[in-house]
Order: structure tokens, then sequence, then C-alpha cells
């Protein structure tokens, strides 16, 4: 029987790419960019050892301290609640650390999410994709006093935008989605979550306004349902429901 | 040349803590935010289960009930009127979130729903209370997207991906900036101010077993302590007990609020043996010391014997669903295991340092035992030691920290860029730095930074975890030697000017050497056990001797001396702590 140090040891031997009990090869193949190297992007493959449950992330560290130091992304939480590290994992939207070797066999293909500019490997300009959730007014907005204590609220009335407030803005949903890629103009389902998340809050008092805003040709009726988005999301948010939702609110002037 | 900004105050970190305190700053003065994270990023959205406060909507409950919990659980190592203090702002600070839009939970009548947590007792342990506030088991995620939706509201200017690299400090010793690394262009920046706001959070990155995010490396404070701050009471780092085995990935506390119980390898739930009045919900030291018992004793379980696990079949569906959602999906994506069905293996994980830049309750850094404040200087979240959590922090105190001392520590940073002027900063304030930066960049040849930092963390595991000893401790000083002698030679491949995580990665490196240093030199100190420090060779409290903070000050050669100072007492006399 090991002590824990002993098997975290084992762990951490794994990590580094000996030859552990369990362990699988996997191949990454690895769209690369660094604008101080190439104006253009390449291709690059490592092959390492990892523990099946091992987390894609952990793989991507792996990669870069023991083979190849440049490799660039971000993360920080790794078990999907910062939203850091969203990729094209196979052709999906994904966060990395949400993501096992298990679940990928023994071949990887990542790429940097779609429809944002690449800044050097895996790393995008979030900042286009934040102009989008801050041009919804995404914070409450009440002008009516405060009370004493907290705001009354039932718990139907919180349930109805629960779905809602799960969203990490880590981009996998809007970077699925072909309409955001191919029209820089289109907001996109992250910032449209937020503002529903609010427009829904009973105790909100401007919806009407955020309506306005995604009834304006950047807005909501550019979503073609594809529900990429709806796969994409690694909080398991019903995307489209929430952007269907928002559209008949525009419509019917209610919610 | 470092392209120079000047502002009135400077917030360091973008979690709940600094956010909050960015928050009041900018409606006083011109603030910036400088975060080596997007602010949601922040670890913060990691917390789960609640935040205490004492608004009694479900059953009767009182701020000085939640004063004498936070004491008895902090092992009487609290400063008891920091504590009295944070217990009662805890209700309006609660209050506050709401109205900026959090979503708590609610109870029929509409109020916000109360849950309970280990330690938090009614009438001084009588029994478990409904004190936590919370959001299913997302808190944090609330609390730190409400804050950010608020500074957006604000339009507070973040600097995002700009790590702080340096404090900057007059002649006289007041704070006259920081210098910061723009991770995008590799350009150093200078950051000129009246006041800086460090709020960095914590450094469980030094543990191989941790729930703690990769960014958790002890910037703050590791980069105040190299200019002559003292770090308090650094040997108190909590452990917490449902970690996700092997992983170390958190499973809220919430889930024994609920009912869920921990069990060993036999299926028995042994904390009815530790701690027989509140069971499960005993407070976290002694829940991953009563795990260890059991390791110990041969009643683990897994394929090592070094799991204990979480059982919350029992609870109801909807239950559940609503509350614990998220450290559910945690169990089924990462050990592929059903919790509705099975038992979840989980083993004790570093989790909060309870220790870090000593601060009154003002948020003020304060220097010695006289409690000097350094002028300008703030720290409050994690990486600030008020001190409200002593040597064991009760579950939800973390986030109630952060809002009631980032409020604070954000007013009178604000007060302070006022009423006085902005000083100069010293000259060539990048030149260290740069040097620092060069030396690592321009080495070709030498250590893996990867190397240091998984022996750092597998040996910390070993020798400085949930039980420790003269002997350990001391071995693991010296690893800290040798580890430190390694890092001077540090080499990496990635030169390049854009996005160098790697170089970043490097400097994080020597934070979280720094920070172990100070921790296990403190630890080596305190003969005694108490709260989340706990010795085998002196496995009892010793109040005579050490009810008092421990102060480490690095020296210049690297060494360090350590000093203490008395602990604030107020009503509670220390008593044995039983649950």
């Amino acid at each position: 029987m090991g002590t824990p140090a002993e098997a975290l040891q084992e762990s951490d031997r794994r990590r580094a790419g000996g030859a552990a009990p369990g362990a699988v090869e996997l191949t990454l193949r690895i769209r690369r960019f660094n604008p101080e190297v190439s104006q253009d992007s390449w291709w690059d493959e490592f092959t390492v050892m990892a523990d099946p449950l091992e987390r894609l992330v952990e793989v991507l560290h792996q990669v870069k301290w023991y083979h190849d130091g440049t490799l660039s992304f971000r993360r920080s939480c790794a078990h999907g609640i910062c939203g850091s590290d969203a990729m094209l994992i196979n052709g999906r939207n994904a966060l990395a650390c949400k993501v096992l070797v298990d679940d990928v066999g023994s071949k990887v293909t990542i790429e940097p999410i779609r429809g944002l500019a690449v800044l050097k490997d895996l790393i995008v300009d979030m900042e286009p994709f934040l102009d989008g959730y801050k041009a919804v007014l995404p914070f409450l907005i009440n002008d009516s006093g405060e009370p004493d204590r907290e705001r009354l609220q039932t718990a139907e009335e919180r349930a109805r935008f629960d779905d809602t407030t799960k969203c990490i803005l880590c981009a996998a949903c809007t970077t699925s989605c072909p309409i955001f890629w191919g029209d820089e103009g289109y907001i996109g389902p992250a910032a449209i979550v937020n503002a529903h998340r609010f427009i829904f809050d009973s105790r909100d008092e401007a919806g009407r306004e955020r309506l306005k805003i995604l009834s304006e040709k950047t807005g909501v009726f550019r979503c073609r349902t594809t529900f990429n988005c709806t796969e994409a999301c690694p909080r398991g948010i019903q995307v489209t429901k929430a952007i269907q939702e928002v559209k008949r609110s525009i419509l019917f002037d209610r919610f | 040349m470092a392209t120079t900004h000047t502002y009135d105050a400077l917030v360091i970190g973008a979690g709940g803590a600094g956010m909050r305190a960015a928050i009041e700053l900018s409606d006083q003065v011109r603030t910036a935010v400088i975060s080596k994270l997007y602010p949601t990023r922040s670890h913060t959205g990691a917390a789960q289960g609640g935040v205490c406060a004492a608004l009694g909507n479900t059953e009767e409950d009182s701020p000085e009930w939640h004063a004498f919990d936070t004491v008895k659980g902090g092992d009487y190592l609290v400063d008891q009127p920091a504590a009295q203090l944070m217990t009662e702002e805890a209700i309006d600070a609660i209050y506050q979130l709401e109205r900026w839009g959090l979503p708590f939970n609610r109870t029929p009548e509409g109020r916000i729903d109360q849950r309970r947590f280990g330690g938090h007792t009614a009438n001084h342990g009588e029994r478990p209370v409904r004190r936590a506030c919370y959001a299913a088991d997302r808190t944090g995620h609330m609390i730190l997207q409400t804050l950010y939706q608020q500074c957006v509201k604000r339009d507070v200017r973040f600097f995002n991906e700009f790590y702080c690299l340096d404090l900057l400090r007059a002649v006289d010793g007041a704070v006259a900036g920081v210098v910061a690394y723009e991770l995008a262009t590799g350009e150093l920046h200078v950051f000129r101010a009246k006041s800086v706001v460090f709020a960095t959070g914590g450094y469980g990155r030094m543990f191989s077993v941790t729930s703690n995010a990769h960014a958790l490396t002890g910037d703050g404070p590791a980069l105040v302590w190299r200019r002559g701050v003292p770090l308090e009471d650094m040997e108190m780092f909590q452990f917490h007990p449902t970690g996700l085995a092997k992983l170390g990935v958190l499973l809220s506390e919430a889930a024994r609020g609920e009912g869920g119980v921990v069990l060993n390898a036999d299926g028995e739930r042994f904390m009815e043996r530790y701690a027989p009045t509140i069971k499960d919900l005993a407070p976290r030291d002694m829940v991953s010391r009563a795990i260890y018992q059991e390791i110990k004793e041969g009643r683990g379980g897994g394929p090592n014997g070094d799991w204990a696990f979480l059982d919350i079949r029992h609870l109801d569906p909807k239950v559940i669903e609503e509350k614990l959602p998220d450290i559910t999906e945690f169990a089924r994506v990462y050990l592929k295991v059903e919790p509705t069905k099975e038992p979840v293996p989980i083993q004790p994980t570093a989790h909060y340092a309870m220790g870090g830049i000593p601060t009154n309750t003002d948020g003020r850094v304060v220097d010695g035992a006289d409690e000097t404040p350094i002028p300008g200087l703030y720290a409050a979240g994690e990486c600030a030691c008020v001190s409200v959590h002593g040597a064991n922090r009760l579950g939800t105190n973390s986030l109630l920290d952060l809002v009631v001392f980032g409020r604070r520590a954000g007013v009178d940073a604000g007060r302070h860029a006022k009423d006085s002027a902005l000083p100069d900063v010293p000259e060539r304030p990048t030149e260290q730095t740069l040097s620092s930066l060069n030396a690592i960049l321009e080495r070709t040849q030498g250590d893996r930074a990867a190397d240091i930092r998984t022996e750092l963390q597998a040996s910390m595991f070993d020798l400085a975890f949930v039980v420790r000893s003269e002997e350990s401790l001391s071995k693991m000083e010296e690893i800290i030697g040798g580890l430190q002698e390694r890092f001077a030679r540090v080499a990496i491949t990635d030169k390049g000017a854009l996005y160098n995580t790697d170089l970043m990665e490097t400097v994080e490196l020597g934070y979280l050497l720094d920070c172990a240093h100070a921790l296990v030199v403190s630890a080596r100190a305190r003969t005694e056990s108490r709260g989340g420090h706990y010795r085998d060779d002196h496995p009892l409290r010793d109040d005579a001797s050490w009810l008092k903070h421990t102060l480490a000050y690095r020296n210049d050669d690297g060494s360090i001396r350590l000093d203490f100072k008395p602990v604030k007492m107020g009503p509670y006399v220390p008593m044995e702590r039983k649950y």
C-alpha cells in the first residue's frame, strides 16, 4: 500500500511522460502561429504518454513543459469554471480542461477558436467578444429605490433565468457560430445569453432597452438556429433556446 | 523605455477582493486595475458553497454567534475585533450583492435562502445553523460575475493580462507604484499611484494536490516580501477534506451542508467518532485530520488505500440538481463516477492560505508587532491576513472576507489617495525587474522550471501538508534551499516578446518558492498544533507559548527572520475545541 505522497509521485511521473501503468500514447496535432516567427500558421505534432483520465489541458502542459516551451495557451482553474481554455478540439469547441485523454482516442487535433484574430498559437483576441458582451448592458438596472433588506424574488422568478447565469464568458458558443465567423457585426450568442440573464430577471427594469439593442441588425435576428452554440457550451446552457426566447420577446413585446 | 502611467490608486488582481475594492475606488479617485487574468477568470469564480451572514432568514441567528464560530473555528488565532466587525458587516455586504443583482437561491417567502455549513452553529456550538447564502453551488461564480458587471457599469479601467512584477516604494517607504509586464507585447510599464491595493489571491500551487488554479502562485505576498514587508501566519494553510481523489478539484462542503456524509473504506461514517455533535459539519482542519487518521489506521480506500469517500446517494435528486449541480458534474467528468449511485473518492486538497500580507481592518498593510501602517499600501482577500481566519478558516468566510475587506480597503485607499501627494518613484524603476527577466531570457542552458516546480509540489505535499513534524519540515527547508539554487540557473525555451507564458510561469515559480520558504520556516518554528497546522511531534495547542501571530521577514541574503505579535483578544476565552 503506497502513501499518498508515493501515489502522487507516481502521478507526477506520468505527467512527466515516463512510462506508467495504464498510460496511453497520444499524438497531438496543434495549429501554431507566432508572428515573431512567421506570418503563416503551421502544424506541429507531439507524441506523449498520458493517463487516460488526464485532462487535455494538462497534456498541453506536458508538451509545453517538456517538449516546446514556446507553445502558448490560456488556462487557469483547470476544472471548467474560469473559461480560459476554450479551443477547437477535433473540430468542436470545448474547454481543454473538460476533455480527457480517454475522450479523444490516440490522436487529437487542437486549433484556436474561430472568428477572433489569432495572436499566438491558441491565444485569440478576446476584446471584440467582450465588446459584444458590454453592449447589452450586462448589469442589473433598477431605479425604483433600494429596500433596506434584499429585494424579494420567488423561486419561480429566480428559476426563469437560472440557466443563463451559468455563463463563464469562455466564448465557445460565439466562436462556434457560422454567422459570427462570417459577419463581424453579429453580437453573438454569449452576449445574448448575458442579455437574457437580465431581461428575464424580475428585479431588472431595463429589459426593453436591451431588447432594442438586440433587435438591431447586429442582434438576435442574425441567428439561423444552427444549434452549434448549444452543443459547444461547456456549462450546458440551452443557448439557442435563450436566443429564441429573446427573439420572441422582441416580436411579441413580452418578457 | 517603459511606458509610464499615472493614477491615484491601483488595484493588483481582479478577483472578488480586487473588484470590490475597485468599485469603491473608482467612485472616488482615478483608478486602474492591473490583472494577469481577464477578471472573470479569477479564482473567486471557483468558490462553490456559499457566503455566510446572520440574516436569520430561515431560523434564528446572530452576528455574535457567527463571530464566536469564526474565532473558535480559527482555533483562537483570530483577531477577535476583526471577526466581530466582519460578521456584523456581513449582513449589509450580502444585501449589497443582492441589490447588484446576485441571483441567490430563494426561500418560499422570496428571501435569500440559507443552508448549513461546516463549523457554523447556533448559540455557541449547540447545533448547526443555516447561515450560508448561496447561488446553487456556484456562489463564487455569481459573486465574480456580479462584481465584474458592476465594474463594467462604472467603466472601471482594467489592464488585463498585465503581470505586476515589482512594488515601487519612495525613499521614505511610502508606496509609489508598481512595475508591470504586458503579456501581449513583453513591454514593461511603470504605474505611478498614491495607493496600491494588492488582491492577488492565494498560493496553493506550491502543493501537488490543490483546488487552486494554476494562476495562484502567491505573486502579491512574494512581491511585497521582497520589498521588506513581513508575511503573517504563513504556516496556517487549509487542507480541504473533500478534493476529488488525485486531482484535488474541490467538492463543496455544501454537499455535507445538504446532508452528504464522509465514509471510510469500511463504509463507516467516521466523523461521528471525531465530532459527535456536528459530525460531518466539523471544521475542515478536523475532517482532513480525521481522514488522515483513518488512512493511517488502514481504513482508507482506493488502489493505494489513501482515499475516503463523499456519499450523497441518499439526497433527494431534486436537491442535487438544484443545489449541487456543478460538483456532481465534476465527479462525472473527471472520475467517471456517478454520485447518485456511488460514493465519490476524495482526499484532502490544499485549498486556502489563512496567512499572508498583514493588514488592519481598513486593509492597510501593517509592519511589525506595533502594526505601523505602510503609507499607501493595502491588501485584501486571500493574499491578506487581517486576521479573521486565524489558524483555520470556516467555509464561506473567504467570500465574506473579500466583500467586507475588499470594500474597506477600497474606501480607505481612496481616502488616502485624496489626502496625499504623488510620491516620486525611485530612479530607474524598472532596472531590477528588467535585469531579472533578462537573466532568464539570456540563459541558454540550465534547469527546467517544470522540474523545479514538480519537485516543490510533490515534496510540499509529502512533508508540509496535513501532518508535519520537525523532521519533515527541516527536510523540506533543505529541499527548498536546493530548489532556490537551481532556480537561480533556470532557463526557458521561449525567448520571444509576445505572449511569453514560458517566462511568466517561471517568474511565478519564483514567487511560489518564496511563499513555500516562508511557510516552512514559520511552520518549523511553531512547535504546537493549531487549526490547519498539525505537528505530530507537538500534537497539542500551546496557548502559553503560541497564542501569537508569526511574522516572517526576508533578509537581504535570502534567509528568514521571524518576529511575533500578540493575537487581539476579545470576549472569547480560548477553550478546548470540541464539536
